[in-house]
């Protein structure tokens, strides 16, 4: 059974992954997104994500039924953490079965990147010598077409 | 009466969650107006917004009871 979920639990990689089992499925590919220490120059202590929760399952549920539409075959479950996370922690798990392995990879990529855009979720980081809420830090990164812009790596 | 939510550096901005606001039948660029006009801390630039958990235009009209949400550049994943 798909499903799409924000939560302040630890992710059960494997409860995400068995949720998208089934007979017809001949890939289930899974995208983990950690927590990284290094971006540059930049050293992370810790960082906190903070949601709207509610408005946040249901763009989730939104990038699934997107998904649907591009690959119709294809079962989606995404769960998202928030709450304080520490280097290596899990941040966000993708599980995506289908019949045949290219569209899994297709359609996994397609969720990371649309979770950077729709799905109202913030990262504040901790740095060594700071703190920043992440994705306005340039105050650039401007809106297209209703929906935010992808956040620069 | 609507009620407006704010996240992240906007909620650190404001030092609130949410406000109560008793007008309504407004466009959404019009309420933006009147938050900045009232809270001169507060930075809207950058940010969508939300009507009950959708995201909405600029021009989109505000009924009572709504739940508008300010949503500032997303960085989740």
């Amino acid at each position: 059974m798909e499903y799409y979920k924000i939560t302040s639990e630890e992710i059960d990689v494997n409860q995400v992954i068995t949720s998208v089992i089934r007979p017809e499925a001949g890939a289930i590919n899974t995208f983990i997104g950690t927590v990284r220490e290094f971006t540059g120059e930049k050293q992370t202590v810790s960082l906190q994500y903070e949601a709207y929760p509610s408005m946040a399952e249901k763009q989730l549920k939104r990038i699934g039924i997107e998904i649907r539409e591009q690959w119709p075959n294809v079962q989606t479950s995404i769960v998202h953490r928030i709450g304080k996370l520490a280097i290596s922690d899990i941040a966000v798990v993708i599980a995506v079965a289908s019949p045949h392995r290219a569209e899994s990879y297709e359609a996994s990529r397609y969720a990371i990147e649309r979770i950077k855009e729709i799905v109202p979720i913030w990262k504040k980081e901790y740095w060594t010598d700071g703190q920043e809420w992440i994705g306005d830090q340039l105050e650039n990164t401007a809106y297209k077409n209703g929906a935010p812009k992808e956040e620069k790596e | 009466m609507i009620t407006v939510l704010f996240f992240a550096k906007q909620q650190e901005q404001l030092g609130l969650e949410k406000v109560e606001r008793s007008e309504s039948k407004l466009p959404v660029s019009e309420l933006k107006q009147k938050l900045i006009e009232d809270y001169p801390e507060l930075s809207l630039a950058n940010t969508m917004t939300a009507i009950n958990e959708e995201y909405a235009e600029e021009d989109q009209i505000i009924n009572d009871r709504d739940v508008v949400a300010f949503i500032p550049p997303v960085s989740g994943g």
